[in-house]
């Protein structure tokens, strides 16, 4: 099928693909600071362009079509892009995903449709196998993330989806769909009906993408994302070998370990095994939450003006965000109280946990979107030494990552996950709506500690409140 | 309910057990409040200032009579013209100090009138009722007032100085006892500049003294004196005897001792002996925060300032109302705490519920009957806890997993790739090399991105990863379905491209320093 490219020299097709692979590179390559990261967005703008001219130039038909599928897919992508809120980006983030599976499967199967196809042998073989394997991870990625934006955006529930027997149940998945692949290839090989398997096995992808994500609780939504992500660069990838195009494999290897990467630090940061959080359900396998949590005594209230006089007496102010920071949009306020106290010279920074939010690095984002300076924003790592040096730690509408039992109670849910050691420091004033636990269902002794004041409420009405007394 | 707060008639006692700002806590929690004429003006608090908070102002005749609850500072006094015993009915709730293990005819006289009589002093030490504990409260003021009166007595910088006129050496302080006054007068002391060194038998205490940025002394003897409730307990004589030996040393080198050593219901350990504060320096000071107990200096003289042998002994029993505002507010603070929690229902009722420990504890004299000593209450100490992190420790480390297993994806990868190898033809392998380079290119590139910018990472990737439109490129030339297939592939990622990489681009503008 290399035949298409026949209008224009090959070799300038590959140069084209090898700048592009480049300039991907170079892409990623620049997020490792804020100052070139816009750089390499660039970067990999037009690395984009450059192999969507090479790859046009070969397009010998069907250009209106062509034109208006990009025209009214890019007016799409822009208005989504324009649109969104900050804190929808891992819903946005999800049903991108979404897109690529989908388009792994079509492209799968238009192949596969393709009479153009001449391969033989073994050759053959190792095609078909790339081509089934390419659709199987669009499909799982496709059905998998649709199921993800749905739980993001409150469309389904976000508690775990437990079947019974489910580990049975993705075993016999398993191993129908490698026996269907068996048969797709013989057929392929035959020039049988080589359809009916690829679509039975489509089907089958679909469920098991919905099952997989269905299982997993909320908590674990960070992992899920970057997971999704990973995936979608495997399929890429398995596309790219199918069509034996080499700029689609760099790609979708780069894409599928920059994926893998980020949930296996999501993973090391809530202390779980990869396979233990795709099997699902946060908690579930564990036992109760041991029994410390009797008596844990009582907690102290505060109210609005007594943060503000905490605060400006403090000199370094440590501000912890969590989900609930996003979901009350109290990130404007944050940023309005940490300009006030900076101005009076108190040295205010954020402390951010790596699987603070639903997305990796979703904190930032929110922050940056409040235009707080990012070299005020530190990763947990950078900071964990600083607690007992911090004055006052506010923690808004965060749980169980500033919950010391993971570090005190070994038989508790969430033990050995590191934690953001807050009550090290001074004073910690938690913001909560009410004294219901995290994601993972844990009571946090935090709360009923002696320096630890509570100011209950909607997040943005207290720092409102707060604001006005500073 | 109705809330009688009536002048404190103790000579010398200047606080006042509520403030104007708790007052108008109280009334919303339902109850009526009556406050004696002047109550609060020794604490700097107005009559008017009360009257504005919403509290009735009353002659003390009338207050007495007309209340159900009185809050005090001071257990019930008789002074030359005035019992306020006598004062006091049937039925009525009593809050204040009371000592009951000092004041045994106190407690028999309350509880034959009738009075219910919470004493603040006897409230668990548990953490549940830390926010009741006034004499952590008080003691903290005091602990702090020791230090001023320390300074006010010591004829020297406590901070250390080199100026042109000469090098001025830090006052060195040493504080018997960590207990809250311990460590409040550590911080107090530190923060004017002096070298404070601490010393207390129960060893836990050390890195609290270090937190203080104390220097916390020890013997080289091998005893912990944690007894129940986060208080000392009487030590064996052979640790007497080296801590005495330390003492003796250090007395001979400081400048100011502050004593704060306290064994619960014993009079207080005599520490400082005369013949430490004869070889002490002239013009040393000497705080004795135990005076009020017996002193734990030999020579010290509750409630007075004296000199013996050019050493100023400082035995204030009221280093609390010396700093009377702010003491006054703490404690107020501390009786609105337990009122909050013995009036449920915001509903001006106050129910004595024998039943919760902490009121339990509290409740000295209850419808006739002495209610002290209570029964003892279970704590949980800081040690057993201790305790059971470290047995479990071990534990954890168990659960590293063998070599071999985690080696085992390796032997499979590789043994994976040895049969493909041989089965495989030439330019499916050559795909495969930059497959397998490119994941280790991804590998290194995405480990140097920061984490701030992860999601960012996440909408760059999955815009890249619509590459894959390169596939329905291929093949939209051809023509029916496979081409309206590749159209639509075409028009999901165009969304993809265009929309991963706006948004990149909208994140990464608002990354700003």
């Amino acid at each position: 099928m290399l035949e298409i490219f026949t209008d224009i020299p090959e070799g300038l097709v590959t140069v084209a693909y090898i700048a592009a692979s480049i300039l991907f590179i170079l892409a990623l390559g620049g997020l490792s600071h804020p100052e070139t990261a816009r750089r390499g967005n660039l970067y990999g703008i037009i690395g984009m362009l450059i192999a969507l001219l090479a790859a046009t130039l070969g397009v010998t038909d069907n250009f209106e079509l062509l034109l208006v599928a990009l025209i009214i897919g890019s007016s799409i992508g822009l208005w989504l892009a324009k649109k969104v809120q900050m804190t929808q980006m891992p819903e946005l983030v999800a049903i991108l995903h979404s897109l690529v599976g989908l388009a792994a499967v079509l492209v799968g199967f238009a192949n596969s449709l393709n009479p153009n196809n001449y391969f033989s042998g073994i050759e053959l073989t190792i095609h078909d196998i790339e081509t089934y394997i390419g659709i199987l991870i669009g499909a799982i990625t496709f059905s998998g993330s649709v199921i993800a934006f749905g739980k993001l955006s409150g469309l389904i529930s976000g508690n775990p989806l437990i079947l019974p027997a489910r580990h049975w149940l993705n075993l016999a998945l398993l191993l129908v769909v490698i026996w269907y692949g068996r048969i797709f290839v013989l057929e392929s090989a035959s020039g049988g009906d080589a359809l009916t398997p690829l679509i039975v096995m489509t089907v089958l992808s679909l469920l098991f993408g919905i099952h997989m994500v269905m299982a997993i609780g909320g908590a674990d939504m960070p992992v899920v994302v970057s997971m999704l992500n990973s995936y979608s660069g495997w399929a890429a990838a398995a596309t790219g070998f199918m069509l034996g195009n080499d700029l689609l494999i760099v790609t979708g290897a780069l894409v599928g370990s920059s994926g893998a990467i980020l949930s296996y630090i999501m993973c090391r940061a809530m202390n779980r095994q990869f396979l233990a959080v795709i099997a699902g359900g946060f908690g579930t396998s564990s036992g109760s939450s041991g029994g410390s949590s009797e008596d844990q005594g009582d907690v102290v209230p505060i109210d609005p003006s007594e943060t503000s006089s905490l605060l400006s007496d403090a000199k370094e102010v440590m501000i912890i965000p969590g989900y609930g920071m996003a979901v009350a949009q109290a990130q404007h306020i944050v940023y309005e109280i940490t300009k006030k106290l900076r101005e009076s010279g108190i040295n205010v920074r954020f402390g951010i946990h790596p699987v603070a939010g639903r997305m990796p690095g979703h904190m930032n984002v929110l922050l940056a979107e409040a235009k707080v300076p990012y070299d005020i924003v530190f990763e947990m790592d950078e900071i964990t030494e600083d607690f007992p040096n911090v004055d006052v730690s506010i923690v808004i509408g965060a749980n169980d990552i500033v919950n010391p039992s993971a570090q005190e109670e070994p038989d508790s849910p969430i033990a050995g996950m590191p934690v953001l050691e807050v009550w090290k420091g001074r004073v910690t004033i938690v913001l909560k709506r009410s004294m219901a636990t995290g994601y993972a269902g844990v009571q946090n002794p935090l709360f009923f500690k002696e320096n630890t004041k509570m100011l209950f409420g909607d997040a943005k009405e207290s720092l409102d409140a707060v604001l006005k007394n500073l | 309910m109705r809330i009688g707060i009536p002048k404190e008639v103790y000579p010398g006692e200047r606080r006042v057990a509520s403030t104007p700002d708790i007052v108008k806590q109280l009334i919303k929690l339902g109850f009526e409040i009556f406050v004696e004429k002047e109550a609060g003006v020794a604490a700097n608090f107005s009559d008017k200032s009360f009257e504005e908070a919403g509290a009735k102002i009353l002659e003390k005749n009338n207050l007495f009579s007309d209340v159900d609850i009185l809050l005090k500072i001071r257990a019930p006094f008789k002074s030359h013209d005035l019992d306020e015993l006598s004062l006091m009915r049937s039925g009525q709730v009593l809050i204040s100090f009371i000592w009951p293990a000092q004041n045994q005819k106190l407690l028999d006289s309350l509880s034959n009138i009738g009075v219910t009589a919470l004493a603040m002093d006897s409230v668990p030490r548990i953490s549940r009722a830390q926010k009741f504990d006034a004499l952590s409260s008080m003691a903290n003021i005091a602990g702090y007032r020791a230090v001023v009166e320390a300074a006010q007595h010591f004829g020297r910088f406590f901070t250390g100085q080199i100026t042109a006129a000469g090098k001025i050496p830090p006052a060195k302080v040493l504080v018997i006892g960590a207990g809250v006054a311990g460590l409040s007068a550590i911080g107090a002391a530190r923060s004017m500049g002096a070298i404070v060194r601490a010393f207390d038998t129960r060893l836990e205490v050390k890195e609290q003294v270090q937190s203080m940025d104390g220097e916390f002394l020890e013997l080289d003897f091998k005893e912990d004196g944690s007894g129940a409730g986060g208080y000392a307990k009487t030590m064996s004589e052979e640790f007497i005897k080296a801590e005495m030996e330390l003492f003796a040393d250090q007395s001979k080198d400081v400048d100011i001792i502050i004593t704060t050593a306290l064994i619960p219901g014993k009079p207080a350990p005599k520490l400082i002996t005369t013949d430490m504060v004869k070889t002490m320096k002239p013009g040393s000071v000497i705080v004795d925060l135990a005076a009020e107990q017996g002193g734990n200096c030999e020579l010290t003289i509750p409630g007075e300032v004296s000199e013996k042998h050019e050493v100023t002994l400082i035995g204030y029993t009221d280093l609390p109302s010396r700093l009377a505002t702010q003491s006054s507010q703490l404690y107020a603070n501390n009786i609105k705490h337990l009122l909050t929690d013995m009036c449920p229902n915001n509903d001006g009722v106050l129910i004595v519920d024998l039943e919760d420990e902490v009121i339990r504890g509290s409740t000295v004299t209850h419808k006739s009957k002495i209610l002290w000593p209570p029964p003892e209450v279970k704590l949980s100490s800081i040690n057993e806890t201790k305790k059971q992190t470290e047995e479990v420790k071990p534990k954890l480390v168990e659960k590293k997993s063998n070599p071999i297993l985690s080696f085992m994806p390796f032997i499979i990868v590789g043994l994976g790739l040895f049969f493909l190898g041989r089965v495989a033809p030439p330019s499916f392998m050559e795909h495969l090399t930059v497959f397998v380079l490119s994941c280790f290119i991804g590998y290194m590139v995405v480990w140097n991105v920061t984490p701030a910018l992860h999601t960012p990472l996440m909408s760059v990737t999955n815009a890249i990863s619509s590459i894959i439109i390169i596939g329905a490129l291929l093949q939209i030339s051809s023509s029916g379905l496979i081409g309206l297939v590749a159209a639509i592939t075409i028009l999901l990622t165009s969304i993809n491209i265009t929309g991963g990489f706006a948004v990149t681009r909208r994140m990464l503008q608002m990354f700003q320093k």
